[in-house]
């Protein structure tokens, strides 16, 4: 089964003067369980993608389906709805809520989608810990460094166990080796819950991770090949 | 309601996230409502205490007359019972209190001075609880019964008069062939009033003195009833008009001082126009702290709704900070208001400003008068027009674009 579908992607963006294509008629399928990089120097188009397929921005033309509903055509409501019943996100910036403690963080999507407090607690005492980030729970954004705080930003996007992951640079501000341990809970995840990943990155050690990587430029995909995982 | 306790969560911390501002607001809020409450006691106190001067001033809350004596009070225009009927008909009838009067313009002279004056011939003890003349507080003596031989003035007229207590005087009116009728009084008691007018006006003589000085027999020129609440006259009304004929009239207080009345309708609409106006310079300070803490958190707000968060939630987040602002604030305001009220409801003492203010037809002590309604009036409208005024910068933080918003470089 198809858990990403982009139909003929088109996205031009105003800058300036000039009109930037970020999606020049972008097609993919991605299958349940999938495990995928995106790849592209800066501009190059992934984190617009990930976007459109997250329905965070519509595209100028095109459509893009999940887990086979057409999803560019709904409205704010709709969309806010399939964000968060079936999606994680994952953010380049750490994007926590500044007033909440990494557990109320970690347990936001939850409470919006009616989690009971108990189930809310215990899973979002065993994802915390997953990160490492067990002991910091009541620690608020501020008082945490970087890669705690993308940590949090991590458990939050998979504790509600959604069926896609889309991260856009999850591990640009973390050192390597709580980068691949947060790979190797994502290839966990992956590999145990068949929750599809779409990762956008620079990172050639996050790539190394990816059963697809695909490569763009200028808006088009130039490569989309089928790897071993590491 | 799934989201309601985060939404309360978000926008409690978020109220606390810049204090300084915070406290600021909640400053101005508690404020005014302290002023508005404050203001309306102040202004509810004036206003009672006018109505109830005006009402002691004789009128009580219900008057019974002869058809034409409020035109023209004089001494031809008596009730048509005699007072012993009268006393029959509304002794026992359950009234707080009531009595009959004899009340006549009349004349009277010291050996220095004359001046007019209202005339009012009464029973002592069924005048005690009518009165604005306190029976203790009389230089001299107040009257003992209705046979008394004496009068009681006022200390401005006696002051006018040259004369007081143990001085004689003459009283002058008409009696109902329409001749003189006059008599030599002495002055047994001076009196005072909360008003100067009052002092200068009325002169207290026994009923049955005066009905024989008047050649009237025992007849009077009015009934007074009093109820139990000037708001609420209605009920002492109905009970008077059934015991009187038709013959008479029967009045209200409020038509027997239609400025009283015009003022208390009057009072009523001033103070939600006070409410409202206060408000209104509120709003501007709640909608500015409201627009920046919407402009401040833009990022975040774009967060929420990437993570699936209605835009009809971030609307309520809005709106639940702004309610809670403003009942903090009100609890505050409210607070306030009762503890600046209440140690002030025994008199605030306006005399150096008496003599205007009794042109008004106020009495020289203010007593403020909190009432739960005005201050159920200030709160629900703070309240409500609060959540009008927040819906703006509300709605305009749930339209965000998600992307946008989490892009959003300051």
């Amino acid at each position: 089964m198809t858990a990403v579908r982009c139909v003929d992607l088109c996205k031009t963006y105003r800058q300036g003067d000039q009109d930037v294509k970020a999606l020049d008629h972008v097609s993919i399928d991605i299958a349940e369980g999938g495990f995928v990089c995106l790849s592209a120097p800066s501009g190059g188009g992934k984190t617009t993608l990930l976007n459109a397929i997250g329905g965070l921005d519509k595209p100028d033309r095109g459509e893009v389906y999940i887990a086979g509903q057409r999803i560019d055509n709904l409205g704010k409501g709709e969309l806010a709805e399939l964000r968060l019943s079936r999606i994680g996100f994952v953010f380049q910036a750490f994007n926590l809520i500044p007033v909440l403690s990494a557990r109320e963080n970690v347990e936001f999507v939850m409470q919006v989608q009616g989690v009971a407090a108990t189930e809310r607690r215990i899973r979002s005492t065993e994802i915390l810990e997953e990160v490492g980030l067990a002991g910091l729970e009541d620690r608020r954004p501020a008082q945490m460094s970087g890669g705690q705080q993308q940590r949090v930003a991590v458990a939050r996007a998979i504790v509600s166990r959604p069926a896609l992951v889309l991260a856009d640079e999850p591990t640009a501000n973390l050192d390597s080796k709580t980068s691949d341990g947060l790979m190797g809970l994502f290839a966990e995840l992956n590999r145990h819950h068949k929750t599809t990943f779409i990762i956008a990155t620079h990172d050639q050690r996050v790539m190394g991770y990816a059963k697809r990587l695909i490569r763009m430029l200028d808006g088009r995909i130039v490569d989309d090949i089928e790897q071993h995982a590491s | 309601m799934r989201t309601l306790a985060v939404l309360a969560l978000l926008a409690r911390r978020n109220l606390w996230r810049n204090h300084r501002r915070t406290i600021i607001m909640l400053g101005a809020i508690s404020v005014g409502v302290w002023a508005m409450i404050f203001m309306t006691a102040l202004t509810r106190g004036m206003v009672n205490e006018m109505i109830k001067d005006g009402i002691s001033a004789l009128p009580g809350h219900v008057q019974v007359h002869h058809p034409a004596y409020r035109d023209d009070p004089n001494i031809n225009n008596l009730l048509p019972a005699s007072d012993s009927d009268i006393t029959q008909t509304f002794e026992g009838a359950g009234f707080k209190a009531w009595a009959s009067r004899i009340k006549v313009p009349a004349v009277i002279m010291s050996e220095r001075e004359s001046r007019g004056v209202t005339l009012l011939g009464i029973d002592p003890a069924r005048e005690r609880e009518l009165s604005f003349v306190s029976y203790d507080d009389v230089e001299g003596r107040f009257l003992k019964d209705a046979e008394d031989s004496g009068v009681v003035i006022g200390k401005k007229l006696a002051d006018t008069l040259d004369t007081g207590v143990g001085k004689r005087i003459v009283l002058m009116s008409q009696d109902p062939d329409n001749d003189i009728a006059d008599r030599g009084f002495r002055v047994v008691g001076v009196f005072h009033a909360n008003m100067e007018s009052f002092e200068e006006t009325y002169v207290f003589a026994g009923k049955a003195t005066l009905q024989k000085m008047l050649r009237v027999g025992d007849r009077v020129t009015e009934i007074v009833v009093l109820g139990d609440d000037y708001r609420d006259v209605e009920p002492v009304y109905k009970k008077v008009r059934d015991r009187v004929n038709d013959d008479v009239e029967v009045s209200r207080w409020f038509e027997l001082n239609t400025y009283l009345g015009a003022m208390l309708k009057v009072m009523d609409g001033f103070v939600l126009i006070w409410v409202i106006v206060i408000f209104l310079a509120l709003s501007f300070g709640l909608v500015n702290t409201l627009v920046m803490a919407v402009f401040e958190r833009v990022r975040e707000i774009g967060l929420m709704l990437a993570l699936g968060m209605k835009p009809v939630n971030i609307l309520g987040q809005i709106i639940i900070e702004s309610m809670l602002l403003l009942i903090i604030g009100l609890a505050i305001g409210d607070l306030l208001a009762w503890a600046t009220i209440v140690p002030l409801q025994s008199g605030i003492d306006i005399s150096a400003v008496a003599k205007g203010m009794e042109m008004m037809g106020v009495s020289s002590i203010l007593y403020p008068q909190l009432r739960l309604e005005d201050v159920v009036l200030a709160n629900v409208i703070v309240l409500v027009l609060g959540f009008l005024a927040s819906l703006s910068p509300a709605w305009r933080a749930s339209r965000y674009a998600p992307i946008e918003a989490i892009t959003k470089v300051y």
